[in-house]
């Protein structure tokens, strides 16, 4: 069944941050704690997933001359969408995640995905597409930012987790610790690969 | 015919000194000052250096069996890194902050790149740095006095180490506004009582990273392996000369040219920096005219944290960041090809 493997390809082979090493700039910035990660994820995996169905659904009317404006415009149509979704219902995730809820009109994983999979694959495989690289995109930024909020605040989702007693480890929480951890956990993933 | 080519990148000219002459060489040099560390500091100077350095060794001798790599444990560079590390911690640490920061010295800063050689920035300091920005409360209140004597030198003020108690008084006289006239008459005073400090600041009474408080017991260090020739003049002349220079300069508060060279000079972990840390092989420029921007940037740097940074003292982070501009200094001061002229 293709639509199943386009669905699993998301979980591992082709994970975004990790086997694509794309969609660095949320991966990187809002994975301070877990809940971020989470929030951001599924906000990127919305857009992705309605993205990839429009553009597939509109995928012989777009002129190719135009087709990443074209795309962008769209993609930007569903950003709004989410950006006022969390600003109504979820305000403290809304303030927190700030100006990379915006920033996701060009995640690049996104308008990869549309360009090299949406616009030439029909509707239900690019539905799978998405939500199979979307969902990895969830996976991939909690784990990361579960490690980094256990590690650096000992809280995971805002609970204790090791008790008072635990001296945090700062550094994770910051920008340089961001990027030691992805390195980290794209090594630990290469070995597995082997 | 072609097998008579050989080409390799530098260096082409070899000699009988290996890695591991010159890192015990470092070592022994680097025994007067933890001499002076466990006399003025007491035996746990000691301890805190044993196990940032077991730490180090087994951290490279572990990731090196992992990466299935020649283990080359017995090189004694990772004894140099851990024993810089030690010398870049307070004295009243937990064990545990020699340990972390001595994995994380080996592991990221250096096996990470690939090893010796390989490492863009000084491994110790990397592990000092991630040391502070991780607990920066316990690396920065741990102080120990030293036996006999005050954290700052000098006799009438207890807390606080000399480049602190000297921006918190810049502090004040800076901002005379916000604060009352005792506190401002207070801080003229420890400006004017800090030329008292010079002798502690020499010999090492005064509070500080366990390593980097005695001036003699390192120079000691350093003029053994300037007659090795296993470092150069070069750096740390013009790195002290450059933060002399400046802060006798911009440092003063009575307008240009009033500062105090000595007491910068002499404070801090500057002749530590200069003379052990700057000098690193892998890490600094190779050329003479490198080597002399290499230096004059690490001085620019330092008195440019130590005058408006959020840390007092900024020698560890004014190397790091000279290490990152190696390769480039490398690539823009090279030295002419002999037999080559510039073309008209």
């Amino acid at each position: 069944m293709r639509v199943i493997s386009e669905f699993t390809k998301g979980f591992w082979k082709d994970i975004p941050p990790f086997r694509l090493v794309l969609g660095l700039c949320p991966t990187l910035a809002v994975t301070s704690a877990a809940k971020n990660g989470l929030g951001m994820g599924l906000a990127t995996a919305f857009v992705l997933v309605c993205s990839n169905v429009i553009i597939s659904f509109l995928r012989k009317i777009i002129p190719s001359e135009v087709r990443i404006a074209s795309y962008i415009v769209l993609i930007a149509s569903f950003v709004v969408i989410v950006e006022l979704v969390t600003q109504a219902y979820f305000y403290t995730l809304y303030e927190q995640l700030g100006i990379f809820i915006p920033l996701i009109v060009v995640n690049c994983i996104i308008l990869g995905r549309a360009e090299a999979f949406a616009s030439k694959n029909s509707v239900i495989y690019s539905f799978a597409d998405g939500l199979g690289i979307g969902l990895g995109f969830t996976i991939s930024l909690t784990v990361l930012a579960s490690i980094r909020e256990i590690l650096g605040s000992g809280t995971f989702f805002g609970m204790s987790v090791f008790g008072k007693s635990y001296l945090p480890f700062s550094f994770l929480v910051i920008a340089p610790g961001a990027f030691i951890c992805l390195g980290v956990l794209l090594a630990v993933m290469n070995v597995f690969k082997k | 015919m072609e097998a008579h080519f050989y080409v390799s990148s530098s260096p082409h000219i070899r000699d009988r000194e290996s890695i591991r002459k010159i890192m015990f060489s470092v070592v022994v040099a680097l025994i007067p000052a933890l001499v002076g560390a466990v006399y003025f500091f007491g035996a746990r100077a000691l301890w805190i250096t044993v196990v940032s350095v077991l730490t180090a060794i087994i951290t490279e001798g572990l990731i090196q069996k992992l990466r299935k790599v020649p283990v080359t444990i017995s090189d004694g560079s990772a004894v140099v890194t851990g024993i810089l590390l030690a010398y870049n911690l307070p004295a009243g640490c937990p064990y545990w902050l020699p340990v972390i920061g001595s994995f994380f010295a080996i592991a990221i800063g250096k096996q990470a790149f690939g090893g010796l050689g390989y490492n863009p920035m000084n491994p110790a300091l990397l592990g000092r740095a991630f040391l502070l920005a991780s607990w920066p409360v316990r690396m920065t209140s741990e102080w120990v006095a030293p036996r006999g004597g005050t954290l700052s030198g000098i006799t009438t003020w207890t807390g606080a180490t000399p480049l602190n108690l000297l921006k918190q008084a810049r502090k004040v006289i800076h901002h005379k506004e916000l604060y009352t006239d005792n506190k401002i008459q207070e801080s003229f005073r420890i400006l004017s009582d800090i030329s008292s400090s010079y002798s502690a600041l020499f010999w090492g009474k005064v509070g500080g990273c366990l390593g980097e408080t005695s001036v003699i017991l390192l120079l000691i260090g350093a003029l053994y392996l300037l007659y090795k020739r296993y470092i150069g003049l070069e750096i740390p002349v013009t790195y002290i000369g450059v933060v002399a220079l400046l802060a006798w300069a911009f440092n003063g508060t009575k307008g240009l040219f009033t500062g105090d060279p000595l007491f910068h000079i002499l404070s801090g972990g500057l002749i530590l920096g200069a003379f052990f840390m700057a000098t690193d092989m892998v890490t600094t420029p190779v050329t003479v005219k490198g080597k002399l921007i290499f230096g004059a940037g690490c001085g620019v740097l330092t008195v440019f944290i130590r005058q408006f940074g959020g840390y007092p003292e900024g020698v560890s982070y004014s190397i790091l960041l000279m290490n990152l501009t190696t390769p480039i200094i490398d690539r823009y001061v090279k030295p002419k090809i002999f037999g080559h002229k510039k073309v008209e």
